[in-house]
Parts: C-alpha cells; structure tokens; sequence
C-alpha cells in the first residue's frame, strides 16, 4: 500500500539528513521547523556522520508483533560524532557483550515489513565499528 | 483562583476484570464516588483514558460516560496524556473549580487493556511512532535504558532496583483493591524472566482494568462536608521531549523536576514536609528516578534511599502506600485518579492495614510516555 507517511521519512531514515540551525547552530534529529534553543525557522540541511557511541541499551525479550521472529535484539541510544542522538538496533554483534561506550557505526538495513502484503520498510542499524 | 477540595473517592477492583466492560468500569468507579461523597448532581465531569481507541475502539468517551452514568447532559470531556491522562484529569477538575466555573466536578479515570487488543503496540503509541517505536523500542525497553544508564552513572544494583518492587507488593498485599496483593521476595523479582535487559516481569506494572473517580468541590460545596474535605493545595504539570533520545541526561526526568516545582510552589511546601507520596512506578528504575526528581532525596542517590527503607511504610516517606503501579495494577487512564484515592484515603484515615499514622499532607505523581508529561498534586488534611 503506498504510504505517504513512510515516504516522508525518507530523507532521514536512508541518507541520515538532519536540520542544523542557520542562527544557533543546533542539529535536529529529526528536522524540526522551528529550534527550540533559539526560535529560528530557518535551517539548513545536514547528513549526520556514521559514526558514534552506545550511551545506553538494552535488549528487548518481549517485542512488539513485526519484531517478534527477531527477539531477543538490542536496541540503543548512540551519540554521534556531532553530538546527536538517536533509537537504534545494534546487529551483527552478540547482545549480551554489549558495553555503554561502545564505538558503533550506522548502517543502512532492513528495519521491517508492513504486513504480509505491504511494503518492506529500511533505515539504519548500528554496527560495532 | 478559588479553593478546590476532594470530598470523595471511589474505585474498582484493578486487574483482568472479564464481567465488566469499559463504560461499566467507569459507571461502578463514578458510582461509588458520588455516593461516597454524599452530593446529587455534578457541574462537570473530566474522563482520563490513554487509548480507549486502540483498546477498545471507543472514542467520544466524555459523553458515553456522563450518559451511561446518568449526568448527562452536564458538560463532559475526555483528558489524554498518556499514563498521566487520570492525573491531567483531576488537574483539569481542579481549574475548573479554582476558576470558578464549576463547585462540584467529578474526575475519573478509565482503561480497559484485556479485550484483546494489541497491548504491546497501544501503549508504545505514547513514544515516538516514526524514531523511537520504528525502531523496535518497546516501553519496558525505553525504561530499561533509563536503568542502565542510572545504574553506570551512579551505582545503582540490581537488588536496588528489585527493593522497589518487593515494597510496592508488601503494601498491596494490604490493598484490597490490588491486582496482585501478594508480598513477593528480592530473588523472585532478580530472577523473573527477562523482559528488557535489565528489567524483568516482576520490575513491570501489569495490564490492568479499571476505573477510579474523585469528587472535587468548592469550598462552598465542601464546607457542608467538613470530616471528608481534603484540600488540594498544590497542582503542577509540565513536559518533556517525546522522545527518550532527545534528552541530555537519560537518568533525569524533567518533566518530573518542573511539574514537582510548581506544585511545591503552590503549596508553599518543601519536600520534607510530604507525609506520604504515590508515584508512577510503571517500572521499578521509574520509583527511583522520580525519587530524586520530586527531591526526597539526591540525585544519584535513590537506589540507596530505598534499600535503606526511607520509603517503607514505616519509613520516612512512605511511598506507594497502595501498592503503587506495580502490585496495584496499572489500567493506564485510571493510574492517576487511584493515586489521589490513595492520598484521600490515607488522609481521612480510611487505608485500612496499610494506614500511615498522622498522615496530614500527601503527594501524588502521575507521568506520561517515558517521562514525556508529568502531573503533581499535594493534598493537605485540614480538619481531624
């Protein structure tokens, strides 16, 4: 089914685009139309970089119905190399030595699938770098 | 902004309640409140409920219940913040009354998470849907991310974290009221199956149904009932980001802090001055944070407070005297409304086993998402 709410996120979820602030300089993930900091509206468009850290995670054992043929898995708040975070998966890697500090690196995968006959949805995952 | 009292609660049986629907949860809790108090009509009425959307298909539910409950047609509405919708609910009562609109308004809250509905998936629709549930993160993930993160920042154990739990069970198993009034043991909470690393079942409130209302009054109302008047001298809310990841310290729930601030400011109060507290211990590491936050005691220093039994019921601070979320049950939309019965009934003497000898002033925390909104009420006893 063609979904214009999957399409919007686009930008953000293959190419890692991002909003930076024209006036304060603050990054969004994701873009925002107005920042917080400084009430500008006016922003640039950014790609964040790759690579980062695990400030924390967790692995979940119970997930929600189109994650559940993948439990157990872990999931992450990284902190990029410009300061910005965001909610990942962490894969390729054994969960449970998993370590607050770990140096990650986002890649782009297969995130899930909309039902038995909807579309295959993508994004990024991080990897231990 | 003119005086707001509770002059009566009334509530239903948390848990998996089979025989009875949404809007007879509702009714039953509504009921037993307005005859509890003792009035014979009400100026307004508020309904906190998360996603009755989702849970049952039922939307429009301010009118479903004024008619169901028979007060139609008085003005109706329903209140929605997440886990705090029942909280928002009483705040919402207690402006109408403080603006003078309104002298007798009933607050309630509803959930009906057992018919069979995708539990998992309503609740996390109080999280980012595109950045964070996109991804996988469930609730007890997202709090559980919180307790990693307060365990590396400040030391916090896992024995800590259980400790929460292990009190909350004492006390509901003095709760009649309780979906699991039974006492439970650090072993049992440590070696639960796992849930999301490193919290298990036994660190998650249960899906719960259930209703609970307050009736709130004018003074001019409440005079009439001085031995059931408990004044509400303290009402905060406040927000925070949505979204777990946009936060710059993971352990810190501002929300929390801000909504705390305001109704301490309110009340002219300082947190020592609290006799006893309900607050949302959806997950254990919630318990401790919100400790911090409200300022009972450091930040950092939560696990130790309670392992030390500050927040026993014999303790400095009582906290959860009903059980809290965990023991109690957790129907989303009627959380809130249950922690203030709590407060009033500690506070007009009625907590039956689990009573707080000379309780004069109580606290209520109510928060939404992961900590996304939060609401504070302070309760004070005025007359013996």
């Amino acid at each position: 089914m063609p979904s214009p709410k999957y399409r919007r996120e686009m930008p953000q979820r293959y190419r890692l685009e991002a909003a930076k602030c024209k006036k304060c300089g603050k990054v969004f993930f994701p873009p925002r139309l107005i920042c917080d900091k400084c009430k500008s509206e006016e922003f640039e468009k950014i790609t964040l970089p790759e690579n980062g850290k695990i400030v924390t995670f967790t692995i979940i054992r119970v997930a929600p119905q189109q994650f559940e043929t993948e439990v157990p898995y872990a999931i992450a708040i990284v902190e990029l190399e410009n300061g910005v975070r965001l909610t990942t998966q962490v894969v390729d890697c054994n969960p449970e030595k998993l370590k607050i500090g770990n140096e990650i690196k986002l890649v782009f995968r297969k995130i899930q699938e909309e039902g038995k006959t909807g579309i295959i949805k993508y994004g990024y995952k991080a990897v231990l770098a | 902004m003119k005086d707001v009292y509770v002059i009566g609660c009334g509530m239903t049986k948390f848990g998996e309640i089979w025989k009875s629907s949404f809007r007879d949860l509702f009714v039953e809790a509504g009921l037993k409140a307005i005859k509890n108090a003792g009035i014979d009509h009400l100026d307004s009425m508020y309904v906190g409920t998360m996603t009755s959307g989702l849970f049952v298909g039922q939307e429009h539910v301010g009118a479903l219940m004024a008619d169901y409950l028979g007060v139609a047609p008085i003005p109706a509405v329903r209140v929605e913040s997440a886990c705090c919708s029942g909280g928002m609910a009483v705040r919402i009562g207690f402006l109408d009354i403080a603006s003078g609109n309104s002298d007798i308004v009933l607050a309630g809250g509803v959930e009906k998470m057992n018919d069979g509905a995708d539990v998992t998936f309503a609740l996390s629709t109080a999280a980012d849907q595109e950045y964070e549930c996109y991804h996988g993160v469930t609730f007890p993930g997202l709090y559980a991310m919180i307790a990693r993160a307060h365990m590396k920042k400040y030391g916090t154990t896992r024995d800590q974290l259980a400790q929460v739990a292990v009190k909350n069970h004492y006390n509901g198993s003095m709760n009649p009221n309780a979906q699991f009034p039974r006492k439970i043991t650090l072993e049992q909470v440590k070696n639960a199956v796992l849930v999301a690393d490193p919290l298990t079942v036994l660190d998650s409130s249960p899906v719960s149904d259930g209703g609970a209302c307050v009736i709130l009054a004018s003074e001019k109302i409440a005079k009439k009932f001085p031995k059931q008047m408990v004044k509400i001298i303290g009402s905060g809310a406040a927000t925070d980001s949505l979204a777990l990841d946009q936060r710059k310290d993971i352990t810190a729930l501002n929300a929390v802090k801000v909504s705390a601030k305001k109704a301490f400011k309110m009340a002219g109060l300082k947190p020592k001055d609290i006799d006893l507290a309900e607050v949302h211990d959806c997950f254990t590491i919630a318990e401790l944070c919100i400790m911090e936050e409200l300022g009972f005691c450091e930040k950092g220093k939560s696990g130790k407070f309670v392992e030390d039994g500050n927040t026993a019921l014999d303790g400095k601070i009582p906290v959860n005297t009903s059980g809290g979320l965990k023991s109690k049950g957790h129907p989303v939309g009627a959380t809130g409304i249950a922690q203030v019965v709590e407060i009033y009934e500690q506070l007009t003497g009625k907590a039956g086993q689990r009573q707080v000898k000379n309780a004069k002033i109580g606290l209520a925390q109510n928060m939404g998402g992961s900590g996304a909104s939060s609401v504070v009420h302070i309760l004070k006893k005025l007359n013996d």
